[in-house]
């Protein structure tokens, strides 16, 4: 009679301790993926990028409440389609790692998406802008929490209409990317009213655009429109003012980032870009975003989709601690993620894994600041854009 | 319809082009000229000369002495000097040793050389990946005539490689070291017999047109305030081009190619504005064009026999 009980407060003794153990022994470590370009022209934006996907693991590290403790493991795609496929590659194909986030380069994203489909790992995509990366294929790996280049263009038109603009002169560079851009900015200015004197396709490291400015020169549009990345919208902006065109210099999400304003300096005045989501710093969010990024003490600035990496990375790691590390499951969790709150706003998405929220905000530079439209000195009439009226 | 002032635009744009391009062209011509050899590191050693040129610069701010024309100054002559020693040293212990090997060796030799230069600034130099910002040091004051924008910049700029070209016609034709440059590139058996030092000779004709590939880096980052790991590629290409358009072994040659090939770019840009991203392919095509109508050059190497 005795030892029965003497067993059952054993086991009781044993229970309890296994318990408290199991609380405070290591947690299991779980591997997260990040992508982008952490070298070449655009690599501003793919470490501020991955500084902001870091940031979201290391603040769910610091959790107690986590079940996982987290290592985040970054990948350089240099923005190169063959590269990326490369470290795309070693990311799949390495079993640790349960999910990734990636993807600045729309060129690359479109590359590798198929990588990760044979190897059923899933992604969300936190800036790269292309439709076809999540409408070109069902792979059911594949999400994206910002939006389209879609959407962005056509705000973008609409908008530029609005304001009274009749005449545009398009450069885009020659990837897929810069093409898309073109063709829906063209398809919706033409929809709106808006004349479209010329386009002019780039290669994406040329580097002299006089000859290109001088024929846009000659037909005096109101508006130099550029769908491609930072490094050539500098040696646009630039090389405009060498040769005197004075047209008001409309970019895309693609120029949004602090490399243009300190390379170009006080040129970059007045430039106008478009992005979605919500404008980071007045959402609540977006302001602890930001207060926890400078607690972190990075180096480099988030840039402009830094808050769509942590967006996505805290979408993963959510997942993650719900349904565990398994990648079927991530996957599944992920396709069916429906309001889902974030720092950007509401995430939803749709049967290809596209976040379905059309926001799109724009910006334009002002004193060296990339400022919301509706913040900046233009909107309230204080400064005037180039070539407004004429 | 066609507006004169943009006309003159464009020849402007096509001028600064043609002048950088010349300068490289002259480079690989020089080489050829005395050892009959193509130096492909030639556009990587115009990066690295770019790239001194803002270490330069960047150490200027740190002691606070970067007064516009003293920095200009010493922009040019610092990565001048030092890369006139890093080609005579590719020359001295890359080429030379080569000598009397096929021809194929020496050119596949060169390009591993500017690989590694080229790749030793993208991996080595702090954050050589990226595009360096380039300071524009030169008064940006622009002239209006019509539609013509001309910067004084770009004036000087050019102004500056014109007096380049002319001080290099001067040293090959009036001094002894142009000479003995002259008498190697036309014969360099005879010219040993007659006691002109050939490995000297060669050493500095290697020097003077790296130099010269160095000013063109510096043209390049001034003009167009921006530099990068890559951008010796396609200049070494374009210059190599010239000077094989221009003829292969004359100065003179090379510097109508370097301009011929600006010209053609920028027609290629004026002429198709549909397609101007194929301006390049369409500049090629026409020196492909030329080169099988006259396989010399325009300008053929004097005395030169070829198989």
């Amino acid at each position: 009679m005795g030892g029965r009980g003497v067993r059952v407060r054993i086991l009781g003794v044993a229970v309890t301790f296994l318990l408290i153990a199991g609380s405070a022994a290591a947690k299991e470590t779980v591997y997260v993926a990040f992508l982008g370009p952490l070298t070449g022209g655009v690599s501003a934006n793919g470490i501020g990028g991955r500084n902001s996907a870091d940031l979201a693991v290391r603040l769910r590290n610091a959790d107690p409440n986590a079940r996982y403790r987290y290592e985040l493991i970054s990948y350089d795609t240099e923005c190169k389609p063959s590269t990326g496929v490369q470290v795309a590659t070693r990311a799949a194909a390495d079993r640790r790692v349960v999910a990734a986030v990636a993807h600045y380069c729309s060129v690359v994203a479109l590359a590798t998406v198929h990588v990760y489909h044979r190897f059923g790992l899933p992604i969300v995509v936190w800036g790269a802008v292309h439709p076809d990366i999540t409408y070109g294929n069902d792979y059911r790996e594949i999400h994206r929490i910002n939006g389209t280049m879609i959407n962005q263009n056509e705000v973008a038109s609409k908008f530029m209409r609005s304001l009274g603009y009749e005449t545009w002169a398009i450069l885009y560079d020659t990837t897929d990317y810069g093409k898309g851009h073109k063709k829906y900015f063209t398809k919706y200015l033409q929809e709106n009213g808006g004349k479209v004197l010329a386009s002019f396709g780039v290669t994406p490291d040329q580097q002299d655009f006089t000859a290109e400015l001088t024929e846009i020169k000659a037909l005096d549009p109101q508006v130099v429109y550029f769908g491609g990345l930072t490094p050539l919208g500098v040696r646009i902006r630039a090389q405009m003012e060498r040769i005197g065109l004075t047209s008001q210099f409309e970019g895309t999400s693609g120029i949004m980032s602090d490399a243009y304003i300190e390379a170009l300096g006080p040129l970059a005045e007045g430039t106008l870009a478009f992005r979605e989501g919500a404008p980071v710093d007045k959402l609540p969010g977006g302001r602890f975003f930001v207060e926890k990024y400078r607690e972190q003490g990075y180096k480099e600035p988030p840039e402009a989709y830094g808050p769509f990496a942590f967006a996505a990375m805290n979408l993963v790691l959510d997942i993650i601690e719900r349904v565990g590390p398994d990648r079927e499951k991530v996957r599944d969790a992920l396709n069916a993620v429906k309001d889902y709150d974030t720092i950007v706003g509401p995430v939803t998405f749709d049967a290809n894994g596209q976040n379905v929220v059309p926001l799109i905000t724009k910006y334009v530079v002002q004193d060296g600041r990339w400022t919301v439209w509706e913040d900046s000195a233009y909107a309230r009439g204080e400064r005037r854009l180039r070539r407004l009226g004429e | 319809m066609v507006d004169a002032a943009l006309l003159a635009q464009h020849a402007v744009n096509a001028l600064m082009l043609g002048i950088m391009y010349a300068l490289v062209a002259v480079g690989f011509t020089l080489f050829f000229g005395v050892l009959d050899v193509i130096k492909f590191s030639h556009g990587d050693v115009l990066t690295v000369g770019a790239f001194t040129g803002l270490t330069v610069w960047l150490a200027l701010v740190a002691v606070d002495l970067a007064t516009p024309w003293l920095a200009v100054a010493l922009l040019v002559l610092v990565p001048a000097l030092a890369t006139a020693l890093l080609g005579a040293l590719i020359g001295r212990f890359v080429v030379l040793p080569l000598k009397g090997a096929p021809p194929l060796n020496v050119l596949l030799a060169t390009l591993m050389c500017g690989t590694i230069l080229r790749e030793a600034i993208r991996l080595f130099y702090p954050g050589g990946a990226n595009p360096k910002p380039f300071p524009a040091l030169l008064p940006t004051t622009a002239y209006q005539l019509g539609n013509l924008n001309l910067r004084l910049d770009s004036v000087l700029l050019f102004l500056t490689g014109v007096a380049i070209v002319v001080a290099l016609h001067l040293v090959i034709n009036r001094t002894r070291l142009g000479l003995a440059i002259r008498a190697v590139a036309q014969d360099a058996e005879i010219a040993r017999v007659m006691g002109i030092d050939h490995v000297r000779t060669v050493l500095i004709t290697f020097a003077i047109g790296s130099a010269l590939a160095a000013v063109a880096g510096i043209m390049h980052g001034l003009y167009y305030n921006e530099i990068n790991f890559s951008m010796g590629l396609l200049l070494g290409v374009i210059g190599f081009s010239s000077a094989v358009v221009g003829g292969l072994g004359n100065v003179y040659g090379a510097i109508l190619g370097g301009f011929l090939f600006a010209f053609l770019q920028t027609l290629g840009a004026m002429a198709m504005p549909f397609a101007s991203a194929y301006r390049d392919v369409f500049a090629f095509a026409v020196v492909i064009a030329i080169m099988a109508v006259r396989p010399t050059g325009l300008i053929a190497e004097r005395g030169v026999e070829r198989a």
